[in-house]
């Protein structure tokens, strides 16, 4: 009677909310078409396989590194929604064994910094790496041009290397910038990536420029910059700035500022062969700037945090960025 | 980075300010997450399955080959065991990186490196157990007219089966493990999930397990075929 | 790239360039630091050696007194047998990583690490090694009076000493490959050439891998030479 009718009124209120949440729920992921995804000016619009493109063979490479392989990944599963017949050499190694990849014909095309690029393949001094992403990017691509190669539009976001140790070591040895480390550098040990010992913008650029000497240069494999941090065992480490690490745990890392400019900022460009372009089509050159547009600094770490920190796979994480931003059809 | 960004931003940058995970952690085994993620080591363990199937048979195709030529020729046994011998003591890792400016990246190299690892030890074996046939099954064997092949098919090869057989068993076993290496010249198996979360305790734990447990699969498969094809023997091992 | 005709030549040119890179330094391939030369291949050789020495006293220590005495006793096949499958199936990368996970990387703690390598083939051949041994040659020598453990030192070494010296042997080629991957995480052996091919290019990776190849087969031959000096002259018993 009356406790019946409140019991009948509470389950309709119920079910009405149920309704409601669900179908909040299931509009709530139709996102695309909107514009201006990642807050980097970048369009989302979806990508459209043409069939044209399935007689045309890509792949894709990249070097060895977290953000590399996200990469690579962002870029391999576009193509194919293009319709292109994709490969993937993911996890080539380093810059001069993927270009080495590159000119051979192993693979087609791969991202690299725009900073790297031009200090390691063309020799230009860090402090002379453009700060502005798209003079830097116009330089890149005339000298890879020289070499039958080219390159396309840039990334939103730019990434360095840097000297980076725990906040307890800044502290006590008082490290804000890099030349603070001189003096107190001889006793400290540093840990890099294999191919950091012949950079200019890495141990090259800390010995000469900055003109530290260190107790020991230890190279270890780029998947271990952070744990040899933690376990003690180094002192201090050569860490990217697009890091998870550094905003996830921002109080536990610090990165010491580049006051000399030895580390210059790159944004990636996808650098590939003109023959592939030729033969790709326009749709090469446009998806890979599309799928890239997203890419701000913010949404590169949090990219990368969902691999280093998150532990999935970097597929799987390209996949989720591609759909989340509506490239891909969800 | 602005709160407008952050409000653009399409792709949810998540709040990983609460306690970490399990694997976020990096605790030392999260069974939780291997629950949920244990599809991502699928295709690895297929192409590892791919990588050492395809070596130890063509390993064994190649040392039965030589072996046979070894018993028809005897002298030549020695050097064979020398050259295998050689190829088996080369670290693999340094035999890849050799066969790369030939064939390249790709499974193939890691095929060729993998197999040429197998052989020492299945023609070793190969030839031990054919030359411990006792000379009386020899002698038997012409005294009742066989010919050189039908006593090789008939009477040597079978009696030779146990040591052939741990050969087998042993070089399989072996290239489970060796296999893991493919990934530096690109030719996938599970050394890809291990290099690529390389500090992630639960992932290397996960994959090398996996990896022990695929080389258990294989030899206890070989000892059933052992005791399926020599049934006069009762195999104790 | 196989189909390429000028292979042999090419494969020539890099050998050369390869045995260049073992005697004379240059520039690394990013042109900035000096590689290469007899004095960075001794440093890299002395460390791979000493790491695999290393391990394999620190395999030696653990596996063979315990195989001995299993095999003595004829005690514990089953242990004994099913570590030495079980050590065979280790892959090196996922032990290399677990090592870097969970302990300081140094040269003690790689040499901890290959011991998982190096004890199953010790311990399985110490054990299948004295225990073959004749029963009738250890029942004799028990009747005249020896104890347990002359029956040990006289009779079942140097009678076992063929199959021992063969898992010392297997023991070491695992340890030496394995710390051919070390530079991964930091201990630099000869393998760096070859991990580190951004470094040392193509000429480097080849010496690397014929360095490494060198050492291996030389450290076999050595292992042979002393097994056969142990068990001449003949297979008499060894006086104390």
């Amino acid at each position: 009677m009356r406790n019946d009718k409140v019991r009948w009124r509470a389950l309709l209120v119920l079910l009405a909310s149920l309704a409601l949440v669900i179908g909040v729920a299931a509009c709530g992921d139709d996102d695309d078409g909107s514009d201006d995804g990642g807050g980097g000016g970048g369009s989302t619009e979806q990508i459209q396989s043409n069939p044209d493109n399935g007689k045309v063979a890509i792949t894709v490479g990249s070097k060895n590194f977290t953000e590399q392989l996200v990469l690579g990944e962002i870029y391999a599963q576009a193509l194919e929604a293009a319709g292109y017949k994709v490969e993937k050499k993911l996890d080539l190694g380093s810059e001069l064994i993927a270009k080495k990849a590159l000119e051979t014909g192993e693979i087609s095309g791969y991202p690299e910094y725009v900073s790297t690029a031009l200090t390691s393949f063309f020799g230009v001094e860090p402090g002379q790496v453009p700060s502005n992403p798209q003079q830097g990017a116009a330089q890149a691509r005339a000298e890879f041009e020289k070499e039958g190669l080219t390159s396309f539009a840039p990334t939103p976001f730019a990434s360095a290397n840097a000297v980076g140790t725990l906040k307890e070591t800044a502290d006590k040895l008082g490290l804000t910038k890099v030349s603070d480390l001189k003096g107190k550098s001889q006793q400290l040990t540093l840990y890099g990536s294999p191919e950091c010992r012949q950079r200019v913008d890495c141990l090259v650029g800390l010995e000469g420029p900055y003109g530290l000497t260190f107790k020991e240069f230890k190279p270890v494999d780029i998947g271990l910059r952070y744990s040899v941090l933690d376990k003690g065992q180094a002192d201090l480490s050569i860490l990217f700035t697009t890091d998870a690490q550094l905003a996830a745990e921002a109080d536990k890392y610090v990165i010491l500022e580049d006051d000399k400019q030895v580390f210059p900022a790159g944004n990636v460009v996808f650098v590939t062969d003109r023959a592939t372009v030729k033969k790709a089509g326009p749709d090469y050159q446009k998806t890979i700037e599309l799928v890239q547009s997203g890419l701000t600094e913010a949404v590169m770490q949090e990219l990368d945090a969902r691999v280093d920190i998150d532990k999935e796979t970097s597929e799987k994480v390209a996949g989720d960025y591609l759909s989340e931003e509506g490239y891909i059809g969800g | 980075m602005t709160d407008v960004a952050l409000l653009l931003a399409q792709v949810e940058i998540r709040d990983r300010s609460g306690p970490p995970s399990c694997q976020q952690a990096n605790d030392f085994f999260c069974p939780g997450w291997v629950a949920e993620n244990y599809d991502r080591y699928v295709d690895p363990v297929l192409q590892h399955l791919v990588l050492v199937g395809t070596s130890v048979a063509a390993g064994f195709a190649i040392a039965f080959a030589l072996a046979l030529l070894a018993h028809r020729i005897h002298w030549l046994a020695a050097p064979l065991l020398a050259v295998t011998g050689v190829l088996y003591t080369v670290p693999s890792i340094a035999f890849f990186f050799l066969l790369l400016p030939i064939t390249g990246l790709g499974r193939t190299t890691a095929i060729i490196a993998l197999t040429a690892f197998t052989l020492q030890i299945l023609f070793r074996n190969i030839v031990t157990g054919l030359a411990n046939v006792p000379p009386e099954v020899r002698d038997a064997g012409r005294g009742m007219g066989l010919t050189e092949r039908q006593l090789l098919w008939r009477a040597e090869l079978p009696l030779a089966l146990p040591e052939i057989f741990a050969g087998l068993r042993i070089a399989t076993v072996s290239t489970v493990a060796l296999a893991t290496l493919a990934v530096f010249v690109s030719g996938g198996g599970l050394g890809v999930p291990i290099y690529e979360q390389l500090t992630f305790k639960t992932n290397v734990i996960f994959a090398g397990g996996l990896c022990i447990a695929i080389a258990m699969a294989f030899d206890l498969a070989l000892v059933t075929a052992q005791r399926a094809v020599t049934p006069w023997l009762r195999v104790t091992t | 790239m196989i189909s390429d005709p000028n292979i042999p030549a090419a494969a020539l040119d890099l050998f050369g360039d390869a045995v260049d890179f073992i005697f004379n330094e240059q520039q690394s391939q990013g042109e900035q630091v000096q590689v290469g030369g007899l004095e960075q291949v001794g440093e890299l050789a002395w460390e791979q050696l000493k790491v695999t020495l290393y391990a394999l006293a620190l395999s030696l220590l653990i596996a063979l007194p315990a195989g001995v005495a299993l095999g003595h006793m004829r005690r514990g096949e089953g242990l004994a047998i099913s570590i030495g499958n079980a050590g065979r199936a280790v892959p090196e990368l996922a032990l290399i990583a677990l090592l870097a996970a969970f302990l300081d990387v140094g040269m003690f703690s790689l040499a901890l690490a290959l011991c998982v390598l190096g004890v199953p083939p010790i311990l399985t051949n110490s054990f299948v090694g004295v225990r073959g041994v004749d029963r009738n040659a250890v029942d004799a020598a028990r009747g005249m009076g020896m104890t347990e453990t002359e029956i040990i030192r006289k009779i079942e070494l140097p009678l076992a000493v063929p199959t021992i010296m063969g898992g010392v042997r297997t023991a070491t080629i695992n340890i030496v490959a394995t710390a051919t991957i070390a530079p991964l995480v930091g201990v630099l052996t000869l393998g760096d050439f070859i991990i580190s091919r951004n470094v040392y290019g193509d000429a480097g990776v080849l010496a690397g891998a014929i360095l490494v190849a060198v050492m291996a087969l030389a450290l076999e031959l050595a292992l042979a030479g002393l097994q056969r000096a142990m068990t001449s002259p003949g297979l008499r018993l060894t006086r104390t």
